[in-house]
């Protein structure tokens, strides 16, 4: 079987796989042979929960350039170890410093590079990726035509599943030849970004987002998705007048969401507000202004005052769960 | 100061944007210069304003590759400020994924001579995959200080902020280097009057791929290294139900939101 290798990255955080890299060895089980390619210690645990995952071979670099430069010293160890074990395919996470792993790892190895992968399967053992473009427009097929594929792939792409049977992975340490162009951007400081305890934007079941509308009160939004175990998003404008973080930004320049329920609050509906979030399951809308766009697309949509709205559903949950 | 600013000419995202052909291909009418782009140059001409701006020798590029029509991002770009514009253009480059665009633009980029700064938005509003920054980087052999929220230049240092989800980072280099600037870095300015006038005598150079010494089986559909098999349009969402709060909107969204197993 072809060796699909997955990078995971346990410089900044080690010890534990998120969410995706279980996605991701799952995706790598159901196409070949899941290789992990490490840039960071392997723990005893975290070789075990590889191997609960099908690994049976890890190849790790502890070489402290790994940390101290941006992406392009693990660009090299991925490719090089992809060309070690003649991998047919790299999986990498879709976050920025995935997609330019995979951008780099495709010009090292002279390799196709799609991104943004929303499923992945097989025709006659080639991967097609699934992904959505033109801001969710359109669904497109795509595929690789090189000898290894690199794709990133976004979260949720598959229901993570442990391996049948678990193996023992064999822990191999590597030594990377590293560009010297690679090893030019510096990192020269790394500030942990503050934890909101809420689901991450991407992740997350049911997003409620904010827009002008608040002028300067989340309060209402926040309550709402507490509630309802909800993410907090928002539109451009409200990250732009500072009520909130850019990381909360939804839109063309922002994230990009695809939840269950998205509940758009005082947000018109702007069109590049639109790219981020038009492909959620069910959209919400609330607004005072009938003449928003978002009502054109919103499968229920309230005219109306989001500050007598929203404590209004937030009092309904609490009163319908006691 | 030499600074290359790479400027693209994509479809408007006011609009419907459409795939056509069998090679899916976007169609590109109503097209204009990348919003994105935007601030990439503005992030080029506030550091050569800070150095006495064109008089004092530097010089900033607008680097774009695209038909005939594309010409219509240079202009832009050096109506706002870029000092030159360079167009690679040619029929074969139809279809060329991001492979095979990277290839050319570090081959354009080379015949530019040495330079200290090539700049970029954090993506296309096209494609979007935000992957040219990386391999244009890794062709040339430059740092890449990419995703930067904001830029600062002290010396031969350049010093960018990246903002990711887990982390915030400031990242070091030294020239040359390839920045890619998010829509946080600056505020873009636009072109006035003088610049409209002053853009009209500014040089643009028009380049083939023979012309800059790439084989035309290296790009397009043929040289590219990924295909597009199929492509669907997604049908349009279309209203649903829109009430009007009499006093029990709160209820009634709840009722909703019930209904639909979401609580």
């Amino acid at each position: 079987m072809s060796a699909i290798v997955v990078f995971i990255d346990q410089v900044a955080a080690p010890g534990k796989l998120h969410a995706i890299h279980h996605q991701l060895l799952t995706l790598a089980r159901g196409a070949g042979e899941p290789v992990a390619v490490v840039a960071g210690p392997v723990s005893a645990g975290l070789a075990a929960e590889l191997g609960s995952y099908g690994v049976s071979r890890v190849l790790s670099s502890e070489q402290a350039e790994l940390g101290e430069f941006l992406v392009a010293p693990k660009a090299d160890l991925v490719a090089q170890a992809a060309a070690a074990v003649s991998a047919a395919a790299v999986l990498v996470d879709n976050g920025a410093q995935g997609k330019e792993i995979a951008a780099r790892v495709g010009v090292a190895l002279d390799a196709g590079v799609i991104t943004d992968a929303v499923a992945l399967t097989s025709d006659g053992g080639a991967l097609v990726a699934h992904k959505s473009v033109l801001a969710g427009s359109y669904t497109v097929q795509a595929r690789a035509t090189t000898a290894v594929a690199v794709i990133s792939v976004k979260s949720h792409s598959v229901e993570a599943s442990p391996a049948a049977e678990a193996s023992v992975p064999v822990v191999e340490a590597v030594t990377v030849a590293f560009a010297p162009g690679s090893l030019g951007a510096r990192v020269t400081q790394r500030t942990p970004r503050a934890v909101s305890g809420r689901p991450e934007l991407e992740d997350a079941r049911i997003v409620v987002a904010g827009g002008r509308g608040v002028d300067g009160d989340f309060g209402p939004v926040e309550e709402l998705a507490d509630v309802l175990g909800a993410a907090v998003g928002a539109s451009r404008a409200a990250a732009d007048a500072g009520w909130i973080s850019h990381a909360a930004q939804v839109g063309q320049t922002g994230k990009k969401v695809s939840p269950q329920l998205y509940i758009s609050v005082g947000i018109s509906g702007a069109i590049q507000q639109k790219a981020g979030m038009q492909t959620s399951k069910l959209i919400v809308a609330v607004n005072k202004d009938l003449d928003s766009p978002i009502f054109e697309i919103a499968d229920f949509g309230i005219v109306g005052d989001l500050f007598k709205v929203l404590p209004q559903a937030v009092e309904e949950i609490k009163r319908r769960r006691a | 100061m030499n600074i290359v600013v790479l400027v693209k000419y994509v479809p408007d995202t006011q609009f419907d944007r459409h795939l056509t052909g069998e090679n899916h291909l976007l169609d590109r009418n109503e097209s204009i210069l990348s919003e994105l782009d935007e601030y990439a140059l503005e992030a080029a001409l506030a550091l050569t304003d800070e150095r006495g701006g064109a008089k004092a020798g530097n010089n900033v590029t607008a680097l774009t590759l695209g038909p005939a029509a594309a010409a219509a991002a240079v202009k832009k770009s050096l109506q706002i400020g870029a000092t030159a514009g360079l167009h690679i253009s040619d029929e074969a480059l139809a279809g060329s994924d991001a492979s095979a665009t990277s290839l050319v633009l570090a081959a354009a980029i080379r015949t530019l001579g040495p330079v200290d700064l090539v700049i970029t938005g954090m993506a296309s509003t096209d494609g979007e995959t935000s992957i040219i920054p990386a391999q244009l980087a890794a062709r040339l052999g430059l740092p890449q200080l990419t995703f930067a929220s904001s830029l600062e230049l002290e010396g031969a240092t350049v010093t960018v902020r990246r903002d990711g989800d887990d982390f915030s980072e400031e990242i070091q280099a030294t020239l040359p280097v390839l920045v890619s600037v998010t829509d946080q870095a600056n505020e873009p300015r636009y072109p006035n009057f003088k610049g409209i006038l002053a853009a009209k005598k500014k040089k643009v150079t028009t380049l083939s791929l023979a012309e800059l010494g790439v084989p035309v089986d290296a790009v397009g559909l043929v040289g590219s290294k990924t295909t597009v098999t199929d492509a669907a349009e997604r049908p349009a969402r279309t209203a649903g139900v829109i009430i009007t709060d009499s006093g029990d909107a709160g209820i009634q969204l709840v009722d909703f939101l019930a209904a639909q197993k979401l609580f």
